[in-house]
């Protein structure tokens, strides 16, 4: 279905499904704020355009008194959740963790959605802790949920290049299961549009479909497509392609030159919905597709906007940022033919529009 | 619902304006899809073309205020601007020595108050003499009325003129909306869409080839755009001149109508039908520049056959808020028609093909 299905006749039929799984036409969004702690990251993934050194001059560790404004602010624009996330810093460990969380619920009634598994992981390492501990840990300090970034494609042959020091698919899969055992809800991402074939995507998707029968933690899943803007995975794939695999290499590299497009996002997105009939909800990515493409993708299976984003960086520093707000979001959910309503991180209707 | 029109478009018979109606009110845009793709491929097979060209603007300084631009400015206005032939000529230099030239250029501009008509003249027939191969697609028919009233030449001798010079084509500029209560709610000063038609035809009637566009997505009701499309497609039985029809995607930026962008489901319909309704028009372009690459891209699988080109500048879309930029590599487009399951044809004016070097 993956490589020969009609791009029509999976939209026809990932539409369907949502259809019958959100029978009310209804399009939700959440109003969350990103806020990336720190951009300092010893894993220098080969698509990211984010992470510094930790004496680079652009290098930064957010303080508190920005941290705390940054979530005031977002309360007062009707946020429910904050998305924490941050590179792996070398310096930090699970004590300044703890009194992140413990400080920021002390101060306020806000969702925290953070720590995708690398950081997870890399706070349990660093502590010589077990994950289900160290989950639990920062459970106890506040964190609500978790969010499904790091995911890339859970596929090993794909990770090692262009993330090898990041941790392998079946680490990210342990962590998520760990959350959700402890009841923690999570969601799981897929980063296509790299040097992925068609397989990896399947392996990506089955992995994440085996985890939710088992444990049905996953609230939703969000594809999204590789931005190759200012990163090193464009420059260099040349070279370490050569370690994939075969085929011509310069075909390999050429895939990456171009953000995925249009048309592949949209079979992604379709599958996706068909694939993994145990997950209730598909995100639209409006920040890496712009607005009319992410109001395609509502009929190609997607039933959620994502969110608001009233700040969002790592995008951004690849080169591509589609900056809207949640008016543009309601008028573009409406135009599209669907009713528009602001959910939090449970997907549970907050205000209907 | 869409059973009974779609057994018509597979059997090729013509829709009413009715039938077109129903399909822009359908929310079945997966068989809009498919019908549309089904006729595009009969009329083109899984060609999907693209042209080398560059977009030049003379001036934006216009005596008319449409209200749904932001491109034009009034003399001595800040940012207001006019190009000497000489610049013209500067800026087309690089793309005719390029390793892959372009093959041609597109000139829209505003209705500049003191330009003689010698001054377009001159334009055409320099760019001729610098450039003898570069094919001129220049002046829609707003700018040809307007060069007719100036001259005190009837339209047939204003074309001949600008022929003589080295016009080789018109683009389809200007059309907007034809129903007259809209048009005059969006560009009252702007000529009526009958005097559009009339310039069109008169054009066909002077071998030229033009396009034909339709501004949608502002005021109008689908209702206008199907009367649009009729109107469009009766000339095209009387004249056969036109080449490509190109629906254009209304922007809201910086403009005295209020409005939104709009989305991309409607952009496809759009598409869509114009390929069901147009049945005498052999292209139906998805420009790049004001749908965005992405739902261009689309668009191939929904009835479009042609992104348009390479751009270079573009200064029209960008003054009311484009999303896109404002070039694209030959790459570029070649990679998105291919991953739209096309093939790629690299056209010239005509939509000829022309051969790699």
């Amino acid at each position: 279905m993956m490589k020969n299905a009609d791009l029509l006749e999976l939209g026809s039929r990932a539409d369907e499904l949502r259809k019958d799984l959100h029978p009310e036409g209804t399009v939700t969004f959440v109003v969350d704020r990103n806020i990336n702690y720190t951009n300092i990251c010893i894993n220098r993934c080969r698509f990211c355009a984010f992470w510094r050194e930790e004496d680079a001059p652009d290098a930064y560790l957010l303080d508190k008194g920005t941290l705390f404004s940054k979530i005031e602010e977002t309360i007062a624009l009707g946020g429910t959740q904050i998305l924490i996330q941050g590179g792996l810093h070398p310096s930090l460990d699970i004590a300044y963790y703890v009194d992140l969380l413990q400080s920021i619920k002390q101060r306020f009634a806000i969702n925290i959605h953070g720590f995708s598994p690398p950081e997870i992981c890399y706070i349990a390492d660093s502590a010589d802790l077990t994950l289900r501990e160290t989950l639990t840990i920062l459970r106890g300090a506040g964190l609500d949920s978790v969010p499904g970034g790091g995911a890339e494609i859970l596929s090993d042959r794909v990770r090692e290049v262009v993330s090898p020091k990041k941790i392998r698919s079946s680490r990210w899969l342990a962590v998520m299961e760990q959350a959700h055992r402890l009841g923690m809800r999570t969601t799981a991402t897929m980063m296509f549009g790299g040097i992925e074939e068609p397989d990896d995507i399947i392996e990506h998707l089955a992995s994440i479909r085996d985890l939710q029968d088992r444990t049905g933690g996953f609230t939703a899943f969000i594809p999204w497509s590789f931005q190759p803007g200012n990163t090193e995975l464009r420059k260099t794939l040349n070279v370490k392609s050569e370690k994939f695999g075969k085929g011509p290499q310069s075909a390999k590299l050429k895939t990456v030159d171009y953000p995925a497009t249009a048309v592949e996002y949209l079979r992604v997105l379709a599958l996706s919905r068909i694939y993994l009939d145990n997950i209730e909800n598909i995100q639209a990515s409006w920040v890496t597709q712009g607005l009319k493409l992410a109001q395609v993708s509502l009929r190609f299976g997607a039933n959620d906007f994502g969110s608001t984003m009233i700040e969002e960086n790592v995008v951004a520093s690849a080169g591509c940022s589609y900056r809207v707000s949640k008016e543009d979001i309601v008028a573009a959910i409406k135009s599209s033919g669907f009713k528009a309503a602001q959910r939090d991180t449970y997907y549970r209707l907050l205000k209907k529009f | 619902m869409l059973k009974r029109i779609g057994e018509k478009i597979l059997t090729g018979k013509r829709l009413t304006e009715r039938d077109a109606l129903r399909l822009f009110e359908t929310d079945d845009i997966f068989s809009l899809g498919m019908l549309a793709s089904a006729v595009a491929e009969k009329k083109n097979g899984k060609k999907a073309y693209f042209i080398r060209n560059r977009h030049i603007n003379p001036t934006n300084i216009c005596v008319n205020r449409c209200r749904f631009c932001a491109f034009s400015r009034s003399r001595g206005q800040d940012g207001a601007f006019t190009l000497t032939i000489e610049e013209i000529i500067n800026k087309l230099r690089p793309q005719i020595h390029a390793s892959h030239p372009i093959s041609e250029v597109h000139i829209v501009g505003g209705l500049h108050p003191d330009w003689p008509f010698d001054y377009y003249l001159d334009m055409i027939s320099g760019i001729r003499k610098q450039f003898p191969k570069l094919h001129i697609k220049a002046f829609t028919a707003v700018e040809v009325d307007y060069m007719s009233r100036i001259s005190g030449l009837n339209l047939r001798e204003t074309l001949a003129a600008l022929k003589k010079s080295g016009l080789g084509s018109m683009p389809g500029g200007g059309a907007e909306i034809f129903d007259p209560a809209v048009r005059n709610r969006l560009c009252p000063e702007k000529i009526s869409g009958r005097r559009w038609l009339e310039v069109t035809a008169a054009a066909h009637k002077a071998g030229i080839r033009t396009n034909a566009t339709m501004l949608y997505g502002h005021i109008e009701k689908y209702e206008h755009r199907v009367d649009h499309l009729f109107r469009l497609r009766k000339l095209q039985d009387e004249t056969g001149g036109f080449q490509a029809f190109i629906p254009l995607a209304y922007h809201p930026k910086n403009t005295r109508i209020r409005g939104r962008y709009t989305s991309g489901i409607d952009d496809l319909k759009t598409i869509a039908v114009s390929r069901l309704f147009l049945d005498n028009f052999d292209h139906i372009k998805a420009y790049w520049i004001m749908l965005g690459e992405k739902i261009s891209q689309l668009a191939l699988r929904f009835g479009a056959d042609d992104i348009d080109g390479t751009i270079i500048e573009e200064k029209i879309t960008h003054s009311a808020g484009g999303l896109t930029a404002e070039q694209l590599t030959a790459d570029q487009l070649i990679h998105m028609i291919r991953k739209a399951g096309r093939v790629p044809v690299e056209r010239d004016s005509f939509y000829r093909r022309v051969r790699a070097k």
